[in-house]
């Protein structure tokens, strides 16, 4: 029988039941690798369910650093009998199966072609625990103790894992090693050659980068960005973003003197109510940010207006799930680009940051922040399921300490009273960004009526034609200043000369980098653009023009970037190669590369060396 | 509506409060509403309050939703920052003002299509969060600036004045006020300016969150004999619990009064809120009190007026979420951000 033989290059997928406590032992499993000096790309697969549906964590091992999903399954611990046939099918040919073997499981429940590693859990863990919590959490560890001994990874490592995780609680640091031991002890006695092809040998390319979520990460971004007013309503897969902010508050945020908070927290009735605050904190100074998903972005879209009209900074971090509708509130996808690029009746268009990674997420957070206040507009963070529930390896956070907040345009107590003209909404430096005030600045000057309606330079109301062109007008110039200040797109040039180009974004990155990789083997070079923001700088139209060919990749049906780029550069559609992904798994740099080769033009097309079977 | 603006230069001769505002300092734009909209005499109602209370006008900030009550804050505090909002969402803008920067004083103008139809939601969780604001909802019952829709406030029974008959049962925000948590609950005439315009300022004093229902006729549509939202019937049902007068410290009581028809209620800041007791079975400090009183009224056809109920030491939004003293919005990066040390400790941690 053929055996998959791979050091530090392989996929492992733990098959469990939501809420048995998988999810921590899992995580510590990859955190081991990555103390080996491993990189590791885990996914949680999850169900809308908090006790009792399938739940799957697919952990990556890539020694050469490939931090997307791949596709295929070399190992599946399959801890849910529920699933058992469609886990068991996942496996690739010469592949390995863990199981529990405390219950026997007939003959036709296996597959010839997987090697087979039965090791009775259940059995072991009740002979040592009584409680029949402590049996399901030890149960986990035991698996993770007989893993570890399997792929060979240290045992040392957990130690200090554990002895991080519990450190003052020196009793579970004990209880966990010892269960941890008895899986260990269990294949050692039991497989005494326990060799299998799959091997986790330590390395160092690991690096100073850290191990964290997009959600986290975004909330960190929020605290160091300045955000003091933070308005929420609890939705999959944002509510950690929220939660994440808060609990980091209460650690960096107390003022020492005096213990009071220097942040406010809403938890709302709901997603209008949430929108409703951030706008009235940023309508009077405060930088305020919510988080949420599709459906909440439909319901804030009326305030979304106002605050482009009346032009009030506001960031929504938008972690976006599978719609439309309730759609796949667990699964990942890039789907709400024009729900949010054009949000609200009228004409409107607002600004998108795209971050790639938990690292992105934090600066892209903190830098919304500004550009909301400098722009006076809606400003999201278009992050998904993929980053901000999941952990990623990503580069260590940076803050330059002579960074200041830039606030925009306000218009000082001071400033008023040496007499400057002070008009709310009228363009004085040329950049369509006019001045604001803040309530209470001044007893006699530069108050203002902020409004939906219509109104002239100076905030008074009209409904006079040309006051409504000149406001319309003065947005687009805004807009147009916008593309200039948002982040810019980051190029990746072909090792040969090419004519074929590829632009993505998002959480597509990882699987985009291993996919280049893969099609330069084959002998297809493309250049890339990620995009990191809308609206487009001039560098994405000089991209286009330059190539030939340009496959737009996203993680969509409706190729809602694609749309975009064809609308806002009245570029011509058929130079624009759709990939789509979007059946609410994260994209694979094998669906990439089979994808692209597909869509080639004939005469660079040619049979692969590489197998894209699980590209559909 | 009035269609000669008065002169903005003030006759010398006009009284000044004791930070230095007359009484036109306090005024607005023109209003652009109805000739005889009891909405004009609450704004009237406002300016005088405010004047009285020596607010400097610029440390007022006015929000409101989408309606022709809604629109008042146009026609008053022309000197205040004020912000015209979607329908039925003030309370939460507002909410979101009022953390930015809790040194302002937060006045939120509304009416019961704004408040008791689409805002139903917010209204009520602002009054439960307990947001330190004045909400004043000028209640007509109707949808005026749709032209005469029936509005969540508008009586069973009531008439259109294009004769249609409301089946559906009114929401009483003064009850469901009272319920939610609101710490200063009044109804108020707009007819009757000696009521109202002390229960403003009580309002404005206010600890918590405090909520005027003011029944204010629309003369354009609801104001026909079917109503019982029009001027002549409010006049003839209104049964006044209370009057108060709202005084800025403890002053010498100078007026007659039957023994035990006065109470006095001082609220957290040290303002006074001295009661004539019109109903001598009525305390306003007891919740449950207030919620029978007006039930028993309305058994008989009666409108309730007055200061219904008041917590004088109620704590607001910012006692229950321990914010600091000085204004979120005033604090800059040495305050917020953290800084590159603890980064890196952060970065350590995820490592």
């Amino acid at each position: 029988m053929k055996r998959i033989e791979s050091i530090n290059e392989f996929v492992i997928k733990f098959a469990n039941v939501n809420g048995s406590g998988s999810a921590s032992a899992n995580e510590l499993f990859a955190k081991a690798v990555l103390r080996m000096g491993v990189p590791v790309s885990p996914r949680n697969i999850f169900p809308s369910n908090i006790q009792g549906l399938p739940t799957w964590y697919e952990v990556r091992v890539s020694e050469q650093g490939w931090l997307g999903r791949r596709g295929g399954i070399d190992m599946m611990v399959a801890m849910n009998p529920q699933t058992w046939d469609a886990d068991i099918a996942e496996i690739e040919p010469g592949g390995y199966l863990f199981y529990d073997s405390t219950r026997p499981i007939p003959e036709s429940k296996f597959r010839p072609d997987v090697h087979v590693i039965g090791v009775p859990l259940t059995e072991i863990s009740n002979a040592n625990y009584r409680d029949a919590r402590q049996r399901q959490l030890f149960k986990n560890i035991i698996y993770v103790g007989a893993l570890s001994v399997l792929l060979g990874v240290e045992p040392e490592v957990f130690q200090k894992l554990f002895a991080e995780q519990y450190k003052g609680k020196e009793l579970l640091l004990e209880s966990n090693m010892k269960a941890l031991h008895m899986g260990r002890h269990w294949i050692e006695q039991n497989l005494p050659d326990r060799s299998i092809g799959l091997r986790v040998r330590r390395a160092n390319n690991v690096g100073d980068r850290i191990f964290t979520d997009g959600n986290s990460a975004a909330a960190l971004g929020c605290v160091y960005g300045g955000a003091t007013v933070a308005a929420w309503y609890p939705i999959t897969p944002s509510s950690s973003l929220p939660e994440a902010f808060q609990s980091y508050c209460e650690k960096l945020r107390i003022d020492p003197a005096t213990g009071q908070r220097r942040f406010a927290i809403i938890q709302a009735e709901d997603e209008i109510a949430s929108i409703g605050i951030v706008v009235g904190a940023g309508w009077n100074g405060a930088r305020a940010f919510t988080a949420t998903s599709g459906p909440g972005v439909s319901l804030m879209t009326e305030f979304i207006g106002l605050a482009y009209f009346a032009e009030i900074p506001v960031v929504i971090i938008d972690v976006q799930r599978g719609g439309p509708s309730t759609g796949m509130p667990t699964r990942t996808q890039q789907s709400d680009l024009l729900a949010c690029a054009y949000a609200s009746h009228g004409d409107t268009k607002h600004v998108l940051l795209i971050p790639e990674d938990p690292h992105e997420c934090f600066d892209h957070a903190a830098a919304a922040l500004d550009l909301a206040e400098r722009l006076q507009t809606v400003v999201f963070v278009m992050t998904d399921l993929d980053i901000g529930m999941n952990q990623r390896l990503t580069q260590p956070f940076e803050w330059d300490e002579s960074r200041a907040y830039d606030r925009g345009k306000v218009m000082s107590a001071a400033e008023l009273d040496e007499g400057r003209d002070f008009g709310r909404y009228k363009d004085v430096d040329g950049d369509g960004i006019p001045w604001r005030t803040l309530p209470g600045t001044h007893p006699t000057k530069g108050a203002y009526f902020t409004r939906g309606t219509t109104r002239d330079p100076y905030a008074r109301y009209s409904e006079k034609g040309p006051d409504y062109m000149y406001n319309m007008e003065r947005l687009i110039k805004k807009f147009r200043t916008a593309a200039d200040l948002v982040p810019a797109p980051v190029e990746r040039r072909a090792r040969a000369a090419t004519r074929l180009g590829v632009i993505y974004f998002g959480s597509t990155s990882p699987a985009m980098a291993e996919a280049f990789h893969l099609l330069e083997e084959d002998g297809v070079h493309l250049d890339g653009l990620r995009l990191r923001a809308f609206p487009f700088s001039d560098a994405v139209r000089a991209f286009i023009d330059s190539h030939e060919q340009v496959f737009v990749v996203e993680q969509n049906r409706d190729a809602q970037m694609h749309t975009m780029l064809v609308t806002e550069l009245e570029i011509d559609p058929a130079r624009l190669t759709k990939v789509l992904h979007y059946d609410g798994t994260p994209i694979t740099a094998r669906f990439i590369s089979k994808a692209i080769r597909e869509r080639l033009p004939e005469r660079l097309r040619r049979p692969s060396e590489h197998k894209d079977r699980e590209a559909a | 509506m009035t269609y000669i603006a008065k002169p903005r230069l003030h006759h010398p001769s006009l009284t000044r409060n004791k930070v230095g505002y007359t009484r036109r300092d306090y005024e607005g734009r023109i209003s652009t509403l109805c000739a005889g909209c009891g909405h004009d005499s609450i704004s009237a109602a406002i300016v005088q309050a405010c004047w009285e209370l020596d607010i400097e006008p610029h440390r007022v900030a006015k929000l409101s939703g989408i309606g022709c009550s809604s629109k008042t804050p146009d026609y008053f505090l022309g000197a205040s920052h004020g912000f015209n909002t979607v329908h039925g969402r003030m309370p939460s803008v507002l909410t979101g003002a009022n953390l930015a920067n809790r040194e302002l004083i937060y006045l939120g103008v509304s009416g019961d299509g704004d408040s008791a139809s689409i805002g139903l939601g917010q209204f009520a969780n602002a009054m439960r969060r307990g947001v330190r604001m004045a909400y004043i909802v000028e209640n007509n019952g109707v949808y005026g600036l749709t032209k005469g829709q029936f509005s969540a406030t508008a009586d069973r029974g009531s008439k259109s004045k294009k004769g249609a008959v409301n089946h559906d049962s009114p929401i009483d925000l003064v009850g469901l006020a009272l319920q939610l948590g609101a710490t200063y609950v009044a109804r108020g005439f707009s007819g009757d300016k000696d009521q109202l315009v002390p229960l403003i300022k009580g309002a404005l004093g206010h600890g918590g969150a405090a909520f005027v229902d003011v029944i204010s006729p629309c003369v354009a549509f609801n104001n026909h004999s079917g109503s019982t939202k029009s001027y002549d019937y409010v006049r003839q049902h209104n049964e006044a619990v209370s009057r108060i007068d709202f005084m800025p410290t403890r002053e010498e009581i100078t007026a007659e009064y039957e023994p035990g028809e006065l109470i006095e209620v001082e609220q957290h800041d040290g303002s006074i809120l001295r009661l004539r007791k019109l109903d001598h079975e009525y305390d306003p400090t007891k919740r449950y009190a207030a919620l029978n009183t007006m039930h028993e009224r309305h058994e008989r056809g009666e409108i309730v007026t007055g200061l219904l109920y008041v917590d004088p030491l109620s704590l607001d939004l910012h006692a229950g979420l321990n914010t600091s003293h000085q204004p979120l919005n005033a604090l800059g990066p040495t305050e917020l951000c953290p800084g590159g040390a603890t980064l890196a400790k952060i970065n350590a941690a995820l490592r």
